[in-house]
């Protein structure tokens, strides 16, 4: 009688619908499904930067595994931090990334601005001038070596055409003062079109009726630009520029297959060091050191971006 | 009802129009020259490939695609003649370079491998996304945010500076050089990609479908497999290929990870060389047959590209 009662009231009382599931609670499926995830990332990127965090610590060389490992403490990271060859490492870096994010940022951003004009046809272009940045940097950055080989490369012999230098004169990849820019160049002919894509979507999220009240206003169509498209496009520009920085701080593809950091060191940015001190002198130690330096200054370029970037979508 | 037109006050002049569309279409052109180079310089002869100036106009040739899919000795007339007659276009034509066969080159089996693991890691990748995204969406995960962070975060670490520590980890565990190893490594790389494209496909889908099914008798998991799963193909298919273009593309791990059996296309294309330096037209055959899918793949995605470039971040 009394557990009739009870059923009764169990029945009638409404459960959340959650509990009504046979079989695996919520909680249980929730962590079935993202736990293996997790158990991957875990296995295939923390662990092996644990091991390399440990390994910046002693002299270890990936070539000789028998040999004793002798803990050197902090000595690699100063021994590092010393080193004259990181620091321009550092620099050309910094130099590349500069360029390539402001040449992308500028000629993207135009791009944007002018198919925002909705010329007929303008889908069309777009996609035209989008496939570059689908490509392979490696497969098509090798190719640019035939473009820039001299005389019979297509770039050398346009650029001699247009300019009048002897078409032999024209090295881009062996000459000091022009590798970085030849460099330079195939990365922005590639990626201009993601941040092109990036500003378009920002153009278009200005609501309409702004540049309405502007043009009531009398608002020139210079300070409209100014004063509306530019600030409001900002947050995806900025979006923009932050995955750009970060994926080129990290250039290895391009830079392997063009010049290989030559002629001499001039092209050698940080992951070129890095695959030189790790797979071909062996320092296995010394370049894991490099390595965490290096994850910790994209991860701490990154959060204060981020910061600045949420700071921009705020106002 | 009021003086307002048809027209928008603020829509560019007809003559705005021309000057923008000049302009794009006149940087669209030159921007795919490098790419039409490829195509054109995959069907000249070793000759043409390296005239100056540069031929625009040439014989078309498939020398490239022979040379590409084959290894060749050096022969002498004399021996070349006492051979019976060519079996094929390829064989004639080597021939006629004082060439013969000798046999397959390690483009179709790096192709292959290429394929493999593409495939194979996107499958990875979409399958544990699509768990761990529709898990983020629908449930309360404690530190989801954190969880999301962290998961983003493992794709910004530099290539190389993974490389080395997986490089030993393989080495001691036996994945070295081997298919399995990198579908491993690239599901890991693609997993971040695939979660974040696929929660904000997930969270589009209303929750009444899943209600409305259990409500009928579902369990969650029939839920999720009946009218979750259909409801975002459209989003599997999208972060698939993107998945599947990022590991088809991918240079670095390949490069430092594989060296044989299980190289990649990448890292293959770029040693193709014939006598006296790079056969250029086999590069450019090579590259353009590595090309082309991601070519079909780019316009059937063009409406999501965005999405994909920003993980998400950016919807339209």
């Amino acid at each position: 009688m009394l557990n009739r009662t009870a059923d009764n009231v169990a029945r009638a009382t409404p459960e959340p619908l959650a509990k009504k599931i046979r079989g695996i609670s919520d909680k249980g499926l929730a962590w079935l499904f993202i736990s293996p995830t997790i158990l991957l990332l875990l296995a295939i990127n923390i662990f092996p930067l644990f091991w390399a965090i440990y390994l910046s610590f002693t002299n270890y060389r990936a070539n000789r595994p028998n040999e004793v490992v002798k803990n050197l403490g902090l000595s690699n990271y100063q021994r590092i931090l010393g080193d004259q060859d990181i620091w321009i490492a550092m620099q050309t870096t910094a130099h590349f990334v500069f360029w390539t994010i402001l040449l992308q940022t500028v000629i993207g951003f135009t791009l944007a601005w002018l198919i925002d004009r909705k010329f007929r046809g303008h889908a069309f272009w777009t996609t035209i001038i989008l496939v570059p940045m689908m490509l392979s940097p490696a497969v098509v950055g090798n190719f640019w070596r035939f473009l820039y080989e001299p005389q019979i490369g297509l770039f050398s012999y346009v650029v001699s055409f247009v300019t009048g230098i002897p078409p032999t004169n024209v090295q881009m990849l062996s000459n000091v003062e022009l590798a970085p820019w030849a460099i330079i160049i195939v990365d922005t002919w590639m990626w201009t079109p993601y941040v092109m894509l990036i500003c378009l979507a920002g153009l278009r999220s200005i609501p309409e009726y702004i540049y309405e009240a502007a043009e009531v206003d009398r608002a020139s169509n210079w300070r409209q630009f100014w004063s509306i498209t530019l600030p409001m496009a900002l947050p995806f520009i900025m979006l923009a520029v932050l995955f750009r920085g970060i994926e080129n701080f990290k250039m290895f593809d391009m830079v392997n297959l063009l010049t290989g950091g030559g002629p001499g060191s001039t092209t050698e940015v940080a992951s070129i060091t890095l695959k030189r001190q790790a797979f071909e002198s062996w320092r296995t130690g010394y370049s894991s050191a490099f390595a965490i330096i290096l994850f910790v200054a994209v991860f701490g370029l990154a959060n204060i971006y981020v910061k600045a970037l949420n700071k921009v979508k705020q106002r | 009802m009021s003086l307002t037109t048809a027209h928008s006050v603020v829509a560019p002049s007809s003559n705005a129009k021309l000057i923008a569309g000049t302009i794009i279409i006149a940087y669209a052109l030159i921007s795919i020259v490098p790419l039409l180079w490829i195509f054109a310089t995959s069907f000249k002869t070793p000759p043409d490939s390296i005239a100056y100036p540069p031929k625009i106009v040439f014989q078309p040739s498939i020398e490239g695609y022979c040379n590409l899919f084959t290894t060749r000795t050096r022969q002498t007339p004399e021996y070349i003649n006492s051979l019976g007659p060519a079996t094929g276009f390829c064989d004639e034509t080597v021939r006629k370079r004082n060439m013969v066969i000798a046999g397959p080159s390690n483009f179709l089996p790096r192709f292959v491998n290429s394929l493999i693991i593409a495939f194979g890691s996107t499958f990875c990748a979409v399958f544990l996304g699509t768990l761990s995204a529709y898990g983020f969406s629908r449930f309360k995960v404690p530190l989801a945010d954190d969880l999301l962070f962290f998961i983003l975060s493992t794709r910004f670490m530099p290539p190389i500076a993974v490389a080395i520590p997986i490089y030993l980890m393989y080495r001691e565990l036996g994945l070295s050089d081997t298919a399995l190893g990198m579908i491993l490594l690239y599901t890991a790389v693609n997993v971040s990609l695939a979660v974040w494209l696929l929660k904000g496909f997930i969270d589009e889908i209303p929750r009444e479908y899943e209600e409305a099914a259990m409500i009928d008798g579902y369990t969650r998991l029939q839920a999720f497999w009946r009218t979750v799963l259909p409801q975002a193909t459209t989003g599997i298919a999208a972060t698939a290929i993107f998945c599947l273009i990022f590991a088809w593309n991918e240079y670095a791990f390949a490069a430092l990870l594989t060296s044989g059996t299980a190289q990649t296309a990448p890292p293959f294309i770029p040693t193709i060389i014939g006598e006296g330096g790079q056969d250029w037209p086999a590069v450019a055959a090579g590259t353009t047959i590595f090309l082309v899918p991601i070519l079909v793949f780019t316009i059937l995605l063009r409406k999501q590209l965005l999405r994909g470039i920003t993980f998400g971040a950016v919807r339209k």
